[in-house]
């Protein structure tokens, strides 16, 4: 949304001339180039997912699980995020309605891709749309609005294809690397400390997180209440702790967007 | 409950309820506009669950009987050092782990 610049917004009345060279070349692709284009523009991704798909496959099979429930976890629940979550909470011997409950609310944020998609995509068949939502993850998410908001005249049928290709080189590697985690797992030796694999997993997911100083405060507060309610029963302190950290988080947005608001009123 | 039918119990509930949620707005609610005071929750779940889950963890780890343990004290800092300043998961994890068996290492 940003990074258009101030000088495209008058030329977009005429915008026929305004196109770029770039822009006209994906307007002009096929359907079946734009699933291409977004195959290979999600492929670096593939790098990341991998490994991280394996991590879960080996600490799923640390924490007891089978082969059929790692698939389970990541074909059906599709999340890594969340996946590890429910993985922590399992091991923990947290109660079921924990687990589930703090699980959903790490995906949450998926419905505001999922509003945020409704301009671009909303056009689409039920059917599309039922498909498109299984494959709505941060990664897709993240390369379409990007090549939408690049290329705002793409036809509906030339947008689902670019989603869908993203969504192969993101969600197919997934399954299978968390089965080859799963499988490697069985070697790997007791002494290699995997217990903390979890938690530098989770603290390396939080570090981009931090993008300003809201969300930088209410991992503070996470952290310190989670701390502060580990007496109660496993699991139990998560869920008070994450809507106080939640709630910091909007109001301090809410302080500095005030803030913000007075000085620019003031000049 | 036996342990199996319990990690399918979170499957399959977690599976429905995140397909429901990434389904919510494109399927059924359209064009209405999620209310603001939601938007500015929803950006902050992440941070919000994922610290609360990792501190106790951290500090005080079971595979130390819940002592706090300068090993692992160490691992996770390297962790999100690194994690800030190259902003990748990834090798803020490699580094985490590589700073945890050096110090096993040096320590054990």
């Amino acid at each position: 949304m940003t990074r258009r610049s101030p000088i495209s917004a008058p030329a977009a009345a005429g915008d026929a001339a305004a196109l770029t060279p770039e822009q006209a070349r994906v307007l002009a692709r096929s359907p079946a180039q734009c699933l291409r284009h977004g195959v290979v523009q999600a492929l670096p991704f593939v790098l990341v997912l991998v490994p991280f798909g394996m991590l879960f496959g080996v600490l799923a099979n640390e924490a007891g699980l089978d082969l059929a429930q790692v698939l389970g976890f990541s074909v059906l629940v599709l999340a890594g995020a969340s996946q590890f979550t429910a993985l922590q909470l399992i091991s923990d011997h947290a109660p079921l309605v924990i687990v589930i409950l703090s699980a959903l609310v790490v995906n949450l944020r998926m419905a505001m891709y999922s509003a945020a998609l409704v301009p671009w995509l909303g056009g689409a068949a039920p059917r599309q749309k039922a498909l498109l939502a299984y494959t709505l993850i941060d990664q897709t998410y993240a390369l379409s609005v990007q090549h939408y908001e690049a290329n705002p005249r793409l036809r509906l049928d030339q947008r689902l294809a670019y989603f869908f290709g993203t969504s192969i080189s993101c969600c197919i590697p997934w399954f299978l690397a968390s089965a080859v985690g799963f499988t490697l797992g069985r070697a790997i030796p007791e002494s290699w400390a995997l217990d903390f694999a979890l938690p530098i997993t989770f603290l390396a997911m939080i570090a981009p997180m931090l993008r300003s100083f809201a969300h930088v405060a209410a991992a503070t507060v996470a952290v310190l209440a989670s701390l502060a309610f580990s007496g109660l029963p496993s699991g139990l302190g998560v869920l008070l702790a994450a809507p106080l950290a939640m709630a910091t988080g909007v109001a301090v947005e809410m302080l500095v967007e005030a803030r913000k608001a007075r000085r620019g009123a003031g000049a | 409950m036996s342990f199996d039918a319990r990690i399918w119990v979170v499957i399959l509930t977690v599976g429905l309820g995140t397909y429901l949620i990434r389904w919510s707005f494109l399927g059924a609610l359209g064009r209405r506009a999620i209310p603001a005071w939601a938007t500015r929750a929803l950006r902050y779940t992440a941070v919000g669950v994922l610290p609360a889950i990792l501190a106790p963890l951290t500090l005080w780890p079971a595979a130390t009987g819940g002592q706090p343990d300068p090993a692992r004290l160490v691992a996770a800092a390297v962790t999100v050092l690194v994690g800030l300043v190259t902003r990748n998961v990834l090798s803020a994890i490699l580094s985490g782990m590589a700073s945890l068996f050096a110090m096993l290492w040096l320590l054990g």
